[in-house]
């Protein structure tokens, strides 16, 4: 089911969280809700499935405007960031309640859970407390009772935030397999780039309320529209060299050193502040662009060595190399930058 | 637990020689409720069943059976514990869960009443009852007594609910349960605990009332154990002390068995916690 949000504002008292935002969800698709603590995802989340009442604004599913339809009638699965699950009944209790609330026959409800607890692997646990699973059964649990309606639309806060390393790895892959087994369209609610990045197929970044960039994490990651993105996504992180526009080239700060810049940009006038973005991935010892400095941090990331080398100036970039490479503390290298995928970014932060 | 370098028998000792006075009072409470004793002597020489007779004789005239005044106490006890959870139920939930208006103003006025020196309000209470032509009847005791523990059960209630995450109730609208169906059947599951706890408190406290029932029914039909026993004491001619005590030992029996087996429950409402 599509769905569309046009226009949403929300705001808690004085303080407005979400201003004038539009997104559109595609039928099918599943979408990351990436961006820092605090920007307001859980809130959209909670509009869309209609806990929170927008101040202004209309949501749409499908053709169908349910800006003022109650959470009950909307026919939307959500699996909440501590699970939520109903601790005085048991797992099967747990999934059959939504269908207990619509008076299904016992009969049709025992199909449906042990089909559902099938789907998403828990078929011997269902005798359980949710007191005596674990994290990850927990959450499998959460996803049933969410899907075992057949909701339209399947919501997820931040679902694999309580979880170990381990397991969070096994239900990133758990999750998109179950969202493509039932074709629901769903959005993903994370703070984590590499969930949003290998679970979706669109992510939409947000900010302080605000969509910054709404692309596919390959083109996210790439092509990113400002300062802002191209630091939230990536890991290890991309590196900033500070520095201005002079004679059609950049200059870095407090320095002589002058790199040309990527073709194709608007160049900002003479003398306006601009940022370079270089990923560690393209700061490499083959390069052509070659930029000298010293190796001031090495970590050892077992498949890969992760190098920081901090310039004459005192900026620092990033290399990640295979583990062979070799270099030590305190020596002076001279790497080069891949000039063609030198992110530029004007004054105000935003791509040239 | 205690610790094993922590030497245990010399803090039981002391707590043995302080208790001691109450333990022989409590001894004798019983055994002068089945002995006679020679005036003068301290130890009872006689068995006998006679200071029970209360239970089993037919009372005298212008007196109550003890069994209408046991119904009387039951049914008082009951009927408070009943309202007053019911009521404090749905008012907690509101003041902890519901955007209502004037909601502060509630708590306050609730930690207020709770606070407030009920006794003084006993002669208004008197002339409304009076007026209304509830005085000297059940239901008047039952209404009193339960606004007056009204306002402690709403605010125990509460915190109960507070401790509810909000999620567990989210969770229940999104499944498609009705606002009603979803403070029925997941929430109040949350705090039975809590609703357990506040039943035995309440009953208990209605159970040993004594100021009430004894301003505003202190006779005739509508009398509870504890007036019945104070008109025992002031009326009789000649006092029989150890039917005095017998009828005491009856009066206090239902509360010590409450008492074993919901003394869990009980230690659960100075915790306000959903444990145990
Ligand atoms: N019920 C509420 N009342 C007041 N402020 C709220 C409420 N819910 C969220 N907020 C505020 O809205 C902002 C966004 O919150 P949220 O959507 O939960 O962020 P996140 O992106 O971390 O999920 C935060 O600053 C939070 O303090
Ligand atoms: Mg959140």
């Amino acid at each position: 089911m599509r769905i569309s949000i046009e226009n949403f504002t929300k705001s808690f008292g004085d303080t407005t969280v979400i201003e004038d935002m539009s997104l559109e969800i595609g039928d099918g698709e599943m979408l990351a809700l990436l961006g820092p603590s605090g920007c307001g995802k859980s809130t959209t989340l909670f509009a869309i499935c209609g806990i929170h009442r927008m101040n202004a604004g209309r949501l749409l599913f499908g053709d169908a405007d349910v800006t003022e339809v109650s959470s009950q009638k909307r026919n939307v699965g959500v699996v909440f960031q501590n699970y939520a699950l109903y601790p005085h009944m048991n797992v099967y209790e747990n999934i059959a309640f939504p269908l207990k609330v619509r008076k299904e026959s016992r009969a049709e409800i025992d199909r449906k859970v042990q089909e559902i607890a099938g789907l998403v692997h828990i078929g011997e646990l269902l005798r359980r407390r949710p007191m005596q699973l674990s994290g990850g059964q927990q959450q499998r649990v959460a996803l049933a009772r969410a899907l075992i309606r057949k909701p339209d639309i399947l919501l997820l806060d931040e679902p694999l935030a309580n979880l170990d390393a381990k397991l969070r790895l096994e239900m990133r892959s758990e999750i998109r397999r179950i969202q493509l087994a039932t074709g629901i369209t769903a959005v993903l609610v994370t703070h984590d780039q590499v969930e949003a990045m290998s679970m979706c197929d669109r992510i939409a970044l947000m900010d302080k309320g605000r969509i910054v960039q709404l692309s596919t994490p390959k083109d996210m990651y790439e092509n990113p529209s400002s300062d802002f993105v191209a630091g939230f996504l990536g890991n290890p992180p991309i590196a900033f060299l500070e520095g201005a526009a002079a004679n059609g080239g950049f200059r870095l700060a407090n320095s002589q050193v002058t790199l040309p810049v990527p073709s194709g940009i608007d160049m900002p006038g003479e003398g306006a502040p601009m940022r370079f973005g270089v990923r560690p991935e393209f700061f490499q010892p083959d390069n052509p662009l070659k930029v000298s400095g010293k190796v001031s941090f090495v970590e050892t990331q077992g498949r890969e060595e992760l190098y920081d080398v901090t310039l004459e100036n005192g900026a620092v970039l990033r290399s990640i190399q295979s583990q062979s490479a070799g270099f030590r503390l305190g020596e002076e290298v001279s790497w080069g930058i891949a000039q063609d995928r030198i992110l530029a970014f004007g004054p105000d932060g935003n791509r040239l | 637990m205690m610790s094993s370098n922590f030497r245990a028998w010399p803090l039981f000792l002391l707590l043995t020689v302080l208790s001691l006075p109450l333990v022989t009072m409590y001894v004798y409470l019983f055994v002068d409720t089945v002995t006679d004793t020679t005036a003068g002597s301290l130890i009872p020489d006689r068995f006998t069943l006679q200071h029970w007779r209360f239970l089993w004789e037919a009372p005298e005239t212008g007196r109550v059976s003890i069994w209408t005044v046991t119904l009387n106490t039951f049914v008082f006890a009951i009927c408070t514990t009943l309202v007053n959870v019911s009521a404090s139920v749905t008012a907690g939930y509101a003041l902890s869960r519901l955007n209502m208006p004037f909601k502060r103003f509630f708590l306050g006025g609730i930690l207020t009443l709770h606070a407030f020196p009920t006794i003084t309000l006993i002669i208004s209470i008197f002339l409304i009852l009076q007026m209304i032509g509830l005085y000297n009847t059940l239901i008047g005791v039952i209404l009193v007594k339960t606004a007056l523990e009204l306002p402690f059960g709403i605010w125990i209630m509460k915190g109960f609910f507070d401790n509810v995450p909000w999620e567990i109730e989210m969770a229940g609208l999104q499944d498609g349960a009705s606002r009603f169906t979803v403070w029925w059947k997941l929430v109040l599951p949350q705090v039975q605990p809590g609703i357990a706890a506040l039943a035995v408190f309440v009953f208990l406290s209605a159970w040993s009332e004594f100021i009430l029932p004894q301003v505003l029914a202190p006779s005739g039909s509508a009398q509870v154990l504890s007036t019945y026993l104070s008109n025992l004491i002031f009326d009789d001619v000649k006092p029989d002390f150890n039917m005095f005590k017998s009828v005491g030992v009856f009066y206090a029996l239902p509360v010590i068995v409450i008492y074993l087996i919901f003394n869990r429950q009980l230690m659960n409402i100075y915790g306000g916690g959903t444990k145990g």
